[in-house]
């Protein structure tokens, strides 16, 4: 039983026909959007709101990856909090410890603990070098760990998805029950300076949207090269016919490893600007909810398409805030309708509309096309 | 020596739990492939079933008793009713039909919020099974509490009667057929649509039950779906895929390993190195503890 959908883009379409000034588009597609964020989202937007932006577009980071590994990879992975959390959590220590000052714990371990010294897996993420490096790394090899002992045994599909959701759930209960070392259930809050810089003054706001507005960018640039490359077209075609693959010569386990440690990575990246943009880091963030919410988006969006997936996270994510404030309950029932929609009657997301309405329109003046 | 005896029996009831909940995934995942995040909620509907039960029908034993058939066929009525609308469509897909379930999981907490209130309700449970049972007595008591005792015996009888039906009964041999070679039994003149179906209400009220014992050891709430439904799929999972034997084995020793480990050590820390069993048991037996064997690449 394969999972592949038609509405999914082939190797085949994903080079166009027409060849020549096509590699103008996406590039005028990123001048487009780095206009959008660079220039009329700050100057359009109050600072609260830019602040927001700043926290979609952290989702947005996270939907990067899952495009990836699930829109071309086929690893639908239900556990991408893990590694958000991995980041947010290696980002919001160094924070609080920088924070509390030289010498000082901080504030929650003085409140639920008698610690009056750090404990020794807190220490190293005192160097800032340490800690930015763990909050791309740590979960990228967390992700190599756990997919390398799965991927090897061609544990696939709903399988895999399971298992990563168990570890969602897993993480988020082991950070509740450390209380004394993560803060439990209300995580690490309260974080006041991000490398010297006071968060609390907007100007800074401002500067940690730009640096996420600009992660953002590049990890949709590294992620387009990736599609693009011969890497890319394989691990197409893993998700559609594992085996062929492997009669080729290729092992499908290193080419799925690849794919779900990238998105771990980013997904850590996401999880670690989240932090200053947003000021706290909980396991109600990473858990199964929040995981399979960071799914949703791409889902509506079009899981295949970088575009779909991003835009489609940043909506989902602007609709949440929008509509669960007012209207709390309706909120839930749209989510959930939102997901059969999506997924029952357009698995290709919004994006695949896109396509579908350029083959119509093609279908109806073939002539006019050829020539 | 009484200490351990008394953690065997916690761990064999928290494996009696799992093993109700899992019993009705192991006929809708393990024999169909359908991946039904919403089996949670069919858990929620029997408890809010044997709730409502409760207050309209005196006696705590009595509307016990009624709710198990009700709860039975108020979860099964909703998981046939999902198949119809949406699983149907969707056999090709599972990952998709687990975000699809998803959201009708996310939409029936929400409406149990609605009707209910989201804050937790509580059932009584009858008299015979608030109390415990001493089964060595003396200086240093080995106590068993009665109604982990019944939801025990609930989990044997449930997993006896869906056993003897799978094998016995004209239905179970149409369920097989249709697992084990769909087209076959399609040109054999079986309807496999209305099999589906019918599995789907059997496992949905599987579901139903599981949710009547559950309300004997723990609050109703919108949310008591989502936190059991993860182990359950686990279960199946390490269990394998198109038999009883692997979940029922497989539940038990969760339940025991769970038990022990939260003895010796936290609850959490105990989820986490049950999680790093399951992973390292996968290693070694990729399809879980039982397989049907075939040919077949995937």
């Amino acid at each position: 039983m394969t999972t592949t959908t038609p509405q999914v883009p082939s190797v085949k379409q994903l080079r166009s026909p027409k060849g020549r000034l096509t590699f103008l588009r996406p590039a005028a597609g990123f001048a487009a959007a780095a206009v959008a964020l660079f220039a009329v989202a700050p100057l359009a937007l109050s600072d609260f709101r830019l602040g927001l932006l700043a926290k979609y577009l952290c989702t947005a980071m996270v939907a990067v990856g899952i495009c990836l590994a699930w829109g071309r990879g086929g690893l639908l992975t239900l556990g991408q909090g893990v590694f958000f959390g991995l980041g947010g959590y290696a980002m919001a220590m160094h924070l609080k410890i920088a924070d509390a000052g030289p010498g000082q714990v901080p504030d929650f371990m003085q409140l639920y603990g008698t610690a009056t010294e750090l404990p020794w897996w807190w220490r190293p993420f005192a160097n800032p070098v340490f800690a930015l490096a763990a909050t791309v790394l740590l979960p990228m090899a967390v992700a190599a760990i756990l997919g390398s002992f799965v991927f090897r045994r061609r544990v696939k599909g709903a399988y895999f998805a399971i298992l990563s959701q168990a570890l969602a759930a897993a993480f988020a209960i082991w950070l509740v029950g450390q209380q004394a070392t993560t803060g439990g259930t209300n995580g690490l809050t309260d974080i006041q300076g991000f490398f010297g810089y006071d968060l609390d003054d907007p100007v800074n706001q401002r500067m940690v949207y730009f640096v996420i507005a600009t992660v953002l960018l590049l990890l949709i640039a590294l992620a387009r090269q990736l599609i693009h490359s011969r890497y890319g077209e394989l691990l197409v075609a893993v998700r559609d016919s594992e085996e062929r693959v492997r009669f080729l010569g290729y092992n499908p386990a290193n080419v799925k490893l690849v794919a779900y440690v990238v998105a771990a990575g980013m997904a850590g990246l996401a999880g670690a600007l989240f932090v200053p943009a947003v000021g706290i880091i909980s396991p109600a963030l990473i858990g199964i909810v929040p995981s399979i919410e960071l799914v949703i988006g791409a889902a509506v969006g079009g899981r295949a398409s970088l575009v779909g997936a991003v835009l489609g996270a940043i909506a989902v994510a602007w609709a949440r805030t929008a509509l669960s404030e007012e209207f709390p309950a309706a909120w839930t029932y749209f989510q959930g309708l939102l997901f059969i929609v999506a997924l029952a009657f357009l698995p290709g997301g919004l994006a695949s509309l896109v396509g579908i309405v350029r083959r119509r329109r093609a279908s109806r003046a073939p002539e006019g096309e050829a020539a | 020596m009484t200490v351990i005896l008394g953690q065997m029996f916690t761990g064999v009831s928290i494996g009696a739990v799992l093993l109700l909940i899992a019993l009705g995934l192991s006929l809708t995942f393990g024999q169909m492939n359908v991946i039904n995040m919403a089996h949670g909620e069919f858990i929620m509907a029997g408890a809010y079933t044997t709730y409502v039960l409760q207050k309209s029908i005196a006696g705590a034993g009595l509307s016990l008793i009624v709710a198990l058939p009700v709860a039975f066929l108020v979860s099964g009525a909703l998981g046939a009713l999902l198949e119809w609308l949406l699983i149907r469509r969707l056999y090709l897909r599972p990952l998709d039909t687990l975000l699809v379930t998803w959201g009708v999981s996310l939409m029936l907490q929400q409406l149990a919020r609605d009707i209910f209130g989201a804050p937790n309700v509580q059932t009584r449970a009858p008299d015979v099974l608030t109390g415990n049972i001493t089964v060595i007595g003396g200086d240093d008591p080995l106590t068993f509490a009665s109604s982990r005792l019944f939801i025990l015996g609930l989990a044997v009888a449930a997993v006896v009667a869906l056993s003897l039906t799978l094998r016995l009964t004209p239905l179970g041999r149409r369920i097989r057929a249709v697992v084990q070679n769909r087209d076959l039994a399609e040109v054999s003149g079986i309807s496999t649509g209305r099999v589906d179906l019918t599995a789907f209400f059997i496992g949905s009220g599987l579901a139903g039950i599981a949710g009547v014992a559950l309300t004997l050891v723990g609050p109703i709430g919108p949310t008591m779906g989502t936190n059991v439904i993860i182990d359950a799929f686990l279960v199946i999972v390490v269990g394998g895929i198109g038999q009883l034997k692997g979940s029922v084995i497989v539940a038990f020793v969760l339940g025991v390993l769970q038990s022990v480990l939260e003895y010796s050590t936290t609850v959490s820390v105990a989820k986490v190195l049950v999680l790093v069993a399951i992973v390292a048991f996968l290693q070694w037996r990729p399809q879980g503890l039982y397989t049907v064997r075939t040919r077949s690449l995937v």
